[in-house]
């Protein structure tokens, strides 16, 4: 796959249609894979590299790039192109400016991902299918993709693309992947288990902002967190604010445009199950006002922040009495 | 540093009995920024106020904090007079300490509890309080009429009066609305038509008045004093201007077989038809539905007998823009749908009619010329039996009932009990009703000759089941008199049902169009209940009849002519004053995601593309959300929605809400 692209990629350079590639390039490690720009044919075939840990969500990327000189081209996954249109949809990309090839996706993994099975001194990793030989330092090690791939790639919502200019590979379909189980498990919980439950887990948040910076829907000019005038920012020195503030009120403002795409728990280096509490939001949104699924089609807003004047519009109505 | 001045009311007992209003003003001395206190019986009278002003005066100062009654009931007034000793009347906040807390709380500790902590509340929020300055707005001096029954007539004839010019926007072929169809009117019973045709004749005339009739309002836009309103002209076929009415297409028409919606589809008439003899426009309006012309292309013999050519197949809707600086909403109603009530055989015998087709069956208009006559078979009814509450005062809502007292229907129960037996002195009638509601001028001695003077069998009880025999041709009607615990068997004639009456169903999408609140039964909600019954919520919409609630012909008149007046009050100004409480975008800040725009329900935010010196030196064409601050009302909704916190709204910022809640936590 990494060679198509690279190939694809190269003809675009050269024929002129984009002047530069946003993809992804190694690391220390292998395992460690990070986003980069790759401004000529050279650079691409020497550092581009696709494999089962390209993981990350190239989409947010474009919001910087989209705004430069010349067209980008961009490799997007099916679930980085939901990002891809939830931003076209806040005007947070310029769409000409950028030519976006989908790829097929068969789940990523990691390297803690492949550590948890006991695989270490990973050197390099080739995907066959659904099979994945990973070569160590102790010899090579051959596993099923569906073993070892990430929690939130176990949880894919869909294998469908929603945008590209083209596709390499195959389109997939939307899954039914049961991702909201483990939302419901933490709906079982008392109110104060629950409590608890996520005290505990946010307890060993360092605050280092990963979650906020690599979200997708986190596209603010100035984060209220901060913002002084926000009246937030005074509150962030108080022991209580990572349990009690920080990621509720991400969570409420990445509400009905957050496309689950799960790249705040992937960088969360504390491994607080983040992308849980989007879900419960995506949960109660299909459950309140029909399916819904933000970056699904461009242009499409958040059923609560949507006043249209179709038939289904409601004016405000006056309730007595109040709450039960 | 702020000087604030603290005014504790007592509201005689009110607010004094639940709280300890000396603590409050004692506990408002320590607050930061309070460097006077003091407490009061009746802060809103005169020498409250004065009590007040002198304070500012005296101790200069900054800010005013009112513990009293709703900012609703009195924020105004203390403005007022805080603007009179040259404060700006936005330095003054109101804490709520009656319906929020006196009138809540039994136990007065609790009570002065929480007056304190909203004083302290409402302390914190004027710290940040800014001088704020309204706008002023222009306005349009011409009224819109949206319906043109009785209401709508009598608000736009007031206005019309007054010297502006009004547009009444009718969805009928004629004004005149539910009452030119009823016959008789109660108590007096004088005859309906002869009291409300002449005031179509006078709207018609008025030069003041334009009547859009078969129209329908399609779009509103803007705010008091300057609404943007598209009107759609549906297309009648038939030229306004050259029509006069003289009926001789109506005549000629070949589809003689159109259930006749002004008689409630008793009868028949023509596709091509003026409703009645003195509709207003006087023009004969093509039924689309049925016209063979239009459907098949075969037929054009009104266009052929037609003297003046009026007659145009070819005609479309129309829409017609037009501003207004008031709206009147004058919707009327609706005869709610019973044929979930099917324990009265409504649907399956012509015998069993609601209130509004007895009406049409008495009128000397109506199918049968004014001969009372069964629907069935023609013969005259020897025994009516009449249901009261069809629908009214019901909490089964699996029916479509309502929870409401329809109002009207005791009495006009009475009144088609009374003419039938003064016409049909042979005639039996069995009234079953719940209660008998007869309050108004005259209303109960109508009644009581109903019962005393005509004989009419008023049954407390309710009808189990009517059966149509078809041996017979009688409804029989099962029913138990409750009062003397017994079950009755009647064979009757006819059975009258008074259905529950249900605001026009086009409220619903007009009241989206308007922005103006309803209640949970689609009846427009008034801005007060008691102290602005006319007004809507939403500034510049006034509100007539029955679109507001159940009421009888002279209340709506009454409330009608009321709401001319208020409109007339918008209208005689030429100048109206701006809300300054209105939002505003931080540009800076803003991150063009257009969410804002999304919730707008007022549409009062757009977005530009706008060039920007940032931090960096650089310049950067950024997009960036504008408040039109004409537009905007202040809701609020945009601020909360706004991620990044650059929407804010001017004497409600954000900051003065989290000091509030902070105050409250501490």
């Amino acid at each position: 796959m990494q060679a198509e692209l690279i190939k694809r990629a190269t003809e675009l350079m050269e024929d002129g249609t984009v002047n530069r590639v946003l993809g992804w390039q190694k690391g220390q490690f292998v395992y460690d894979i990070t986003p980069a720009v790759f401004t000529s044919v050279e650079d691409l075939k020497e550092n581009f590299v696709y494999n089962a840990f390209c993981g990350d969500n190239l989409s947010k990327y474009l919001r910087a790039e989209s705004e430069k000189e010349g067209k980008v081209l961009v490799f997007l996954k099916p679930c980085d192109t939901y990002s891809f249109n939830q931003l076209l949809t806040e005007y947070k990309i310029h769409r000409e400016n950028v030519y976006v090839i989908g790829i097929e996706c068969n789940g990523k993994t990691s390297g803690e991902d492949l550590k948890k099975k006991g695989i270490e001194g990973i050197l390099d990793v080739e995907e066959n299918g659904d099979e994945l030989t990973v070569r160590t330092i102790y010899g090579d090690e051959k596993v099923s993709l569906k073993d070892v791939e990430s929690y939130r790639c176990a949880t894919c919502k869909s294998r469908k693309h929603v945008a590209y200019d083209e596709l390499i590979g195959e389109d997939g379909d939307i899954l039914d992947s049961h991702r909201f189980d483990q939302v419901e498990e933490i709906e079982k919980m008392s109110a104060e288990e629950r409590f608890n439950f996520w005290r505990g887990e946010f307890s060993r948040c360092i605050r280092c902002n990963a979650c906020r910076n690599v979200c997708p829907a986190c596209t603010c000019e100035k984060c209220v967190f901060d913002n002084y005038d926000s009246g937030l920012y005074n509150k962030a020195a108080e022991n209580t604010f990572e349990e009690q503030c920080f990621h509720i009120i991400r969570a409420y403002h990445v509400a009905g445009r957050c496309t689950d795409c799960g790249e705040c728990s992937r960088v969360c280096p504390e491994h607080i199950p983040l992308h849980l509490l989007n879900r419960k939001f995506i949960k109660d949104y299909d459950a309140l006002y029909g399916d819904f699924m933000a970056g699904a089609e461009v242009g499409q807003m958040s059923p609560v922040v949507d006043f249209t004047m179709d038939n289904d519009a409601e004016p405000s109505v006056v309730q007595k009495g109040g709450a039960e | 540093m702020q000087r604030i001045g603290v005014f504790v009311c007592h509201c005689g007992t009110n607010i004094a009995a639940t709280v300890d209003v000396k603590a409050v003003a004692e506990a408002a001395r320590k607050v930061p920024g309070v460097v006077f206190s003091t407490d009061y019986q009746y802060m809103c009278s005169e020498a409250g106020q004065d009590l007040i002003k002198e304070s500012v005066k005296k101790y200069n100062l900054t800010n005013v904090v009112i513990c009293s009654c709703s900012p609703r009931m009195h924020e105004k007034t203390f403005r007022g007079a805080v603007e009179t000793v040259d404060m700006n009347p936005y330095l003054l906040e109101v804490a709520n300490i009656r319906e929020q807390c006196s009138w809540v709380h039994k136990d007065k500790a609790v009570g002065t509890q929480k007056a304190i902590m909203l004083m302290k509340a409402a302390v914190a929020k004027a710290t940040l309080d800014t001088p704020l300055t309204p706008g002023m707005l222009p306005v349009t001096k011409r009224a819109l009429v949206i319906g043109g029954g009785i209401a709508g007539m009598q608000a736009a004839l007031d206005i019309a009066e007054a010297g502006y010019e009004v547009d009444i926007v009718e969805q009928k072929p004629t004004i005149g609305g539910k009452m030119a169809q009823l016959d008789k009117t109660f108590p007096t019973l004088d005859c309906s038509s002869c009291i409300v045709t002449p005031k179509m004749v006078d709207v018609g005339q008025n030069e003041k008045i334009h009547i859009y009739s078969y129209s329908e309002i399609e779009e509103v836009k803007g705010y008091i004093g300057n609404f943007d309103v598209k009107i759609r002209r549906k297309a009648r076929y038939v030229d306004e201007d050259k029509c006069t009415g003289c009926g001789l297409c109506t005549e000629k028409c070949p589809m003689k077989n159109v259930p006749n919606e002004w008689n409630l589809n008793l009868d028949k008439r023509s596709c091509v038809y003026i409703p009645f003899a003195q509709a207003v426009p006087k023009v004969a309006t093509i039924d689309p539905r049925y016209c063979l012309m239009l459907n098949k292309g075969k037929c054009g013999i009104c266009s052929k007998v037609c003297g003046v050519g009026a007659i145009n197949y070819k005609d479309t809707d129309k829409i017609v823009e037009e501003k207004y600086g008031a709206i009147v909403a004058a919707t009327g109603f609706e005869i709610s749908d019973i044929s979930k009530y099917d324990e009265y055989a409504y649907a399956q015998s012509p015998d069993v009619v609601t209130s509004l087709e007895y009406e049409r069956l008495m009128s000397a208009a109506g199918p049968y010329g004014g001969h009372l006559k069964r629907p069935s078979d023609g013969k005259d009814p020897k025994t009516i039996v009449f249901v009261q509450c069809v629908g009214s005062r019901e909490k089964d809502s699996c029916k479509g009932g309502k929870e409401y007292c329809s109002k009207v229907c005791c009495m006009y129960t009475a009144k088609h009990a009374i003419l039938t037996k003064d016409h049909y002195p042979d005639t039996d009638i069995y009234v079953f009703y719940i209660d008998v509601r007869t309050p108004g001028k005259l209303f109960d001695e109508f009644y009581r000759r109903a019962v005393e003077q005509y004989g009419v069998h008023y049954i407390k009880g309710a009808v189990g089941k009517v059966t149509p025999n078809k041996a017979t041709g009688k409804l029989e009607v099962q029913a138990s008199d409750l009062l003397l615990n017994e079950q009755l068997h009647i064979e009757a004639d006819m059975v009258v049902l008074a259905a529950a009456i249900e605001p026009s169903h086009t409220a619903r999408k007009l009241a989206t169009m308007l922005t103006t609140p309803m209640d949970t039964n689609d009846f427009f909600t008034e801005a007060h209940a008691k102290l602005r019954p006319v007004e809507s919520a939403t500034a510049g919409i006034l509100l007539a009849g029955m679109c507001q609630g159940p009421k009888d012909i002279p209340e709506t008149v009454s409330q009608a002519s009321a709401a001319a007046a208020k409109a007339i009050g918008i209208l005689s100004k030429d100048q109206l004053v701006g809300n300054p409480c209105i939002a505003h975008p931080d540009e800076m800040m803003c991150n063009g995601c257009s969410q804002c725009a999304g919730v707008c329900p007022y549409g009062a935010i757009t977005y530009v593309e706008k060039e920007f010196r940032m931090p960096d030196r650089t310049t950067k064409v950024r997009r960036v959300a504008q408040v039109n601050e004409a537009v905007c009302q202040g809701c609020g909704a945009c601020t909360v929605t706004c991620p990044s916190g650059a929407m804010d709204l001017r004497g409600f910022s954000n900051q003065q809400i989290m000091a509030e809640v902070d105050a409250l936590c501490q």
